[in-house]
């Protein structure tokens, strides 16, 4: 099964410079210990707001490919800023989903994603592009072919839920650092 | 009273350039008119956490954004402004109607509007009421709140005061 290191080498690979929204969790510190970028904008607490704060960004650089890291927990956590993302249908932002089917920074509870297809739910809501990626192939294949289409795309990407996460810590950056760099990036 | 149309014009004025929000009967056509824009209409958001999570994203973004809500969404957005806008630094403005003001509204309204201003005090957002004479003036100094604190200043807008 795709590991979430393994899969966020191969995004990272992919995307550039583009500017990444990471959730907060092991999304965010794992990112965070493979690559860091100034250009990354990590959370650490307001949960489910990353997709959110990906379409403010999104609206407010227009020419700029912006990128969501989210979670499943995540989502279903802000499900409905997918009919927000939708309705506003920007072309310019790419929705990627780790989805582990567990809440793993606060122990490895389940969570819905079994039962809802998270996918489906963004394609109702009015996403342009739907991918899902279970193997290192299908997820360089699927994210290359989003990149070159308009957005809004959702990409789902499955990985392994059983993960050896105590070997990285917390993000040393505080979060006025994160905020300040990251906005700096586009040159404010 | 003031109009809608000069309330928005204050506010554009002021630098304010990207608003989200959830109506409020209180606003009066105000986002109505936001929502006429050309350059970045007002965005429709789900939910108060929501609307603000699109304009702190606008914020990091380069735009100077607001977002108009109902105080009954004060609670829905308490985790983003205490865990993102607080200790980010992401001034948005928050510019939101006092329903149950001294108590006096439906019955849904009535605890919020009682203790709205302590549960700002207590989280410590800087806020003021609007009045029809000085909406300019408090326009600024939200504006000031931003420049000199980065955190998100909040304006009480009461019945009677646009409508």
């Amino acid at each position: 099964m795709l590991g979430r290191k393994e899969a966020l080498a191969i995004l990272l690979d992919q995307i550039g410079e583009s500017p990444v929204i990471h959730c907060n969790g092991y999304i965010s510190r794992e990112s965070f210990a493979l690559s860091d970028r100034p250009q990354n904008f990590y959370m650490i607490g307001s949960m489910g707001m990353a997709s959110s704060i990906g379409l403010g960004v999104a609206l407010a650089q227009p020419n700029q490919r912006v990128i969501i890291f989210d979670g499943d927990g995540n989502v279903l956590m802000n499900l409905g800023a997918l009919a927000t993302i939708g309705a506003t249908r920007r072309e310019n932002l790419y929705h990627i989903v780790f989805d582990n089917g567990a809440y793993a920074s606060t122990g490895y509870q389940t969570t819905l994603s079994d039962r809802v297809p998270l996918e489906k739910v963004a394609q109702a809501a009015g996403y342009r592009m739907i991918y899902e990626a279970e193997n290192p192939e299908a997820l360089t294949t699927a994210v290359s072919n989003m990149f070159q289409k308009m957005g809004p795309g959702f990409l789902l990407v499955r990985i392994d839920p059983h993960q050896e996460d105590n070997q990285f810590g917390r993000i040393t950056h505080t979060p006025e650092e994160i905020a300040e760099r990251f906005m700096l990036h586009f040159g404010n | 009273m003031v109009s809608a149309e000069i309330f928005v014009k204050h506010l554009e004025e002021n630098g304010f350039n990207f608003f989200s929000g959830v109506p409020c009967s209180l606003f009066c056509g105000a986002i109505q008119i936001l929502e006429a824009r050309n350059d970045l209409p007002y965005i429709s958001a789900v939910r108060e956490d929501d609307a603000l999570g699109v304009a702190s994203g606008a914020y990091l973004g380069g735009k100077q954004p607001a977002i108009l809500i109902q105080n009954s969404g004060l609670g829905n957005c308490l985790n983003v402004i205490t865990s993102l806008n607080m200790i980010y630094k992401i001034p948005v403005l928050i510019i939101m109607t006092w329903r149950g003001f001294e108590g006096v509204d439906a019955p849904e309204h009535i605890v919020m509007g009682k203790g709205m201003e302590r549960l700002l005090a207590d989280i410590g957002l800087p806020y003021r009421i609007l009045a029809p004479e000085s909406i300019n003036e408090e326009f600024r100094w939200a504006v000031g709140v931003i420049r000199r604190e980065k955190v998100p200043p909040v304006l009480l807008l009461k019945k009677g005061v646009l409508c």
